[in-house]
């Protein structure tokens, strides 16, 4: 008893991994082709987990499981919102999956396999670990992004996603041996203490770098690596692109603060170089990228290339308002892709796929409402206050104006003047163009009432930042005991 | 002063980067298959050298044993059209050739400008009756049994996606939908459109056309 009450930090974790297995058998025994039992018990899991991870919180930094494993505010801030996100990808899809065959048990059983890979990443502090999320993450997406087997385009979608993914991770893995090889150990803090101290070998280390900056790009899809998103999310169906797009990139961001900031922060000066080469080359060719998409899908995976290349302008920046920034803007640019996808699933039914432009044209006439909620998430996404998204770009580049990366700034501040335009676009067609299909609108109780609840907390944050902006920054500072 | 250790070693290098070399410029599929297993079993020396005993038997029971026999029975199965394969292959060359020649140069750059030669630290030697084997066992259920569960749960999700992606079972069934029934108008069903009754001959194929437009 003893022994299992060490690992208290960790119940959430064993929590989900029992509660995954108990849904796996129980699937089995409950028919009905729409899961319901099922479903209630993924979302019943995923509110245990939300209770026991604030049941469970205590101040300041502890360790388990010899070093790899970490708990802190961060870590349970975190993983707070990615079951929020994962829930509400859960009620978004559900209809959009039931009409296409493709809500299964195991697609439900996949998707908490993958929210349990993101908990492993966000909550380790070795690299060991920190690779087996990451591979537990990918491998459950990889299988979700296939399940659609009639559909070339979703098998296309998961084999590139499954290759470049594979290259990724050997990238990855071939920078962490040279880090091991260098500093003979994986333990994070270890790793960044063994470079402070100046036993480690510098070339070997910056070679390693090297790879792991480019296997995180990869992962992020920033650019150069980035080839893989537009691909990905276009073909995958569209539940299974705001599974990809949402909760994974709150793992991404724990990810790279463990690896850079945590693990190699005495290389700061070499790995913000890379990071703001990459920053600025994936908000190019993201926002520019983007103007020429017709199909909507495509065009929100050019946006993540292009948000992911501003999380970046936060996470090098650093200190406490840079990293809370990128947090902040992590946890933002989430919540705005939940209702993006949330909102094309929405307008999508049997047999038919919202996701062109011309599909959202003359929306107005059709739901007022919707397009309303539409507008707040495009205003939100191209930052236009008062929508929070316009507070997250600027949280950020205040960040890196007090860091001294001014000509960052302005070339951040002049893409998302480009970018501004693609989203301002669809507000276009949506109020001012007339309406290409007069067909009803099946509006879903419980995805209408999250998209609204969804759309006005996008507004709300924007007036009220305050909060959430003060616990990224409290979260960022205790994990990184910070000053 | 060399040993019969380093002899050993660099024979076993040099046959492991011969077979890589051979796994990706042999013709033959079931060739570059075989030096794969080749190139396998000069690592396992490799380990053996680093007293990893119990890893190198593993590398040559698991890999050479089952994973490559069931990879050259696909690979003899599958009817791999080679020159389609080959197809754009000198085409692209150039563009990989100056990308790699970069990334060459990139990497010597690198490493040349500084000392990399004293880098690992040295492996302590061990007793005879030490047993690797034992070590690894209680390592891993000791100090790495937190990784070592987590890639219980990846072989797990592998089983599960294996089962999910090749299970055919019943089609879906068609279900009526109550709600949306009662939503439905008569003009959503039923379209009209007004046609000309009879058509002129020298029409006839741009009426088609219209025709093919409307449905």
């Amino acid at each position: 008893m003893s022994f299992l009450s060490t690992l208290f930090p960790a119940y959430a974790e064993i929590f989900l991994l029992a509660m995954v297995s108990v849904i796996l058998i129980a699937d089995l025994f409950t028919s009905g082709r729409t899961k319901t039992v099922t479903y209630l018990l993924v979302q019943l899991t995923l509110l245990g987990c939300s209770l026991i991870t604030v049941a469970t919180h205590q101040n300041g930094v502890t360790h388990l499981f010899h070093n790899m494993f970490v708990d802190d505010l961060m870590s349970d801030v975190l993983k707070l919102l990615s079951y929020l996100a994962v829930s509400m990808m859960l009620v978004y899809s559900r209809s959009y999956l039931l009409a296409r065959g493709l809500f299964s048990g195991e697609f439900l059983a996949l998707v908490l396999f993958a929210l349990m890979g993101i908990m492993v990443m966000i909550s380790a502090s070795h690299f060991l670990t920190l690779y087996l999320g990451l591979e537990l993450l990918s491998l459950s997406l990889y299988a979700v992004v296939a399940l659609q087997r009639d559909s070339a385009t979703a098998t296309e979608a998961a084999m590139k996603y499954f290759i470049l993914g594979a290259l990724a991770s050997g990238l990855l893995l071939y920078g962490m041996s040279m880090l091991y090889g260098a500093t003979g150990t994986l333990d994070v803090n270890a790793v960044s203490a063994a470079i402070q101290h100046g036993v480690a070998n510098k070339a070997l280390l910056v070679f390693g770098l090297v790879f792991i900056v480019s296997g995180l790009a990869f992962k992020l899809g920033a650019v150069p690596f980035h080839m893989w998103v537009p691909d990905v999310y276009h073909g995958a169906p569209t539940a299974m692109t705001m599974l990809i797009g949402t909760a994974p990139k709150l793992a991404a961001f724990a990810f790279v603060m463990r690896i850079l900031v945590e693990g190699m922060q005495p290389l700061m000066i070499h790995w913000s170089g890379m990071l703001a080469i990459l920053a600025v080359l994936s908000m190019a060719v993201g926002n520019i990228s983007a103007i020429a998409q017709t199909n909507i899908k495509r065009m929100f995976a050019y946006s993540t290339i292009a948000h992911m290349g501003f999380l970046l302008v936060g996470v090098l920046s650093g200190g406490i308002e840079g990293y809370g920034s990128a947090m902040f803007y992590a946890v933002i640019y989430v919540l705005m892709s939940l209702g993006g996808f949330g909102m094309i699933m929405l307008l999508s039914r049997e047999g038919f796929e919202a996701d062109t432009l011309n599909d959202f044209k003359g929306l107005n006439q059709r739901s007022p409402w919707l397009a309303f909620m539409m507008l707040l998430l495009m205003f939100s996404m191209a930052g236009v206050p008062p929508t929070v998204g316009f507070y997250a770009k600027f949280s950020v580049l205040n960040a890196a104006v007090a860091a001294g990366h001014i000509p960052l700034v302005i070339m951040a501040v002049l893409f998302s003047l480009i970018g501004a335009f693609y989203y301002l676009r669809i507000v276009k067609l949506m109020y001012f163009d007339a309406p290409e299909s007069h067909e009803r609108i099946y509006m879903q109780p419980d995805s209408t009432l999250l998209i609204s609840i969804n759309g006005l907390v996008v507004l709300a944050l924007g007036i009220l930042p305050g909060t959430l902006m003060s616990v990224c920054a409290v979260s960022v500072q205790q994990s990184l005991l910070l000053h | 002063m060399i040993g019969i250790e380093t002899i050993v070693f660099f024979m076993f290098a040099a046959l492991s980067v011969f077979a890589a070399l051979r796994v990706i410029t042999a013709r033959n599929p079931v060739h570059a298959a075989l030096f794969l297993v080749l190139a396998f079993f000069s690592m396992a020396g490799i380990w053996m050298l680093l007293e990893a005993e119990f890893l190198a038997i593993t590398l040559v029971l698991v890999y050479v044993g089952a994973v490559m026999v069931l990879f050259l029975f696909v690979v003899m199965m599958l009817d791999i059209n080679l020159e389609e394969l080959k197809e754009g292959f000198w085409r692209w060359f150039p563009v990989g050739a100056v990308l790699a020649a970069f990334m060459i140069f990139e990497m010597v750059w690198v490493l040349g400008s500084r000392q990399t030669a004293e880098t690992g630290a040295h492996l302590a030697k061990h007793a005879a009756d030490y047993s690797n084997t034992k070590e690894l066992g209680r390592l891993i259920y000791t100090d790495y049994v937190y990784p070592f569960e987590l890639a219980a749960v990846i072989l797990l999700v592998a089983i599960v996606a294996a089962i999910a992606l090749t299970l055919r079972a019943g089609r879906a069934k068609k279900k009526q939908d109550p709600s949306k029934q009662v939503l439905v108008k008569s003009k959503d069903r039923v379209r009209l459109i007004s046609m000309p009754a009879s058509k002129k001959v020298s029409a006839q194929p741009d009426a088609a056309k219209a025709d093919q437009v409307k449905s």
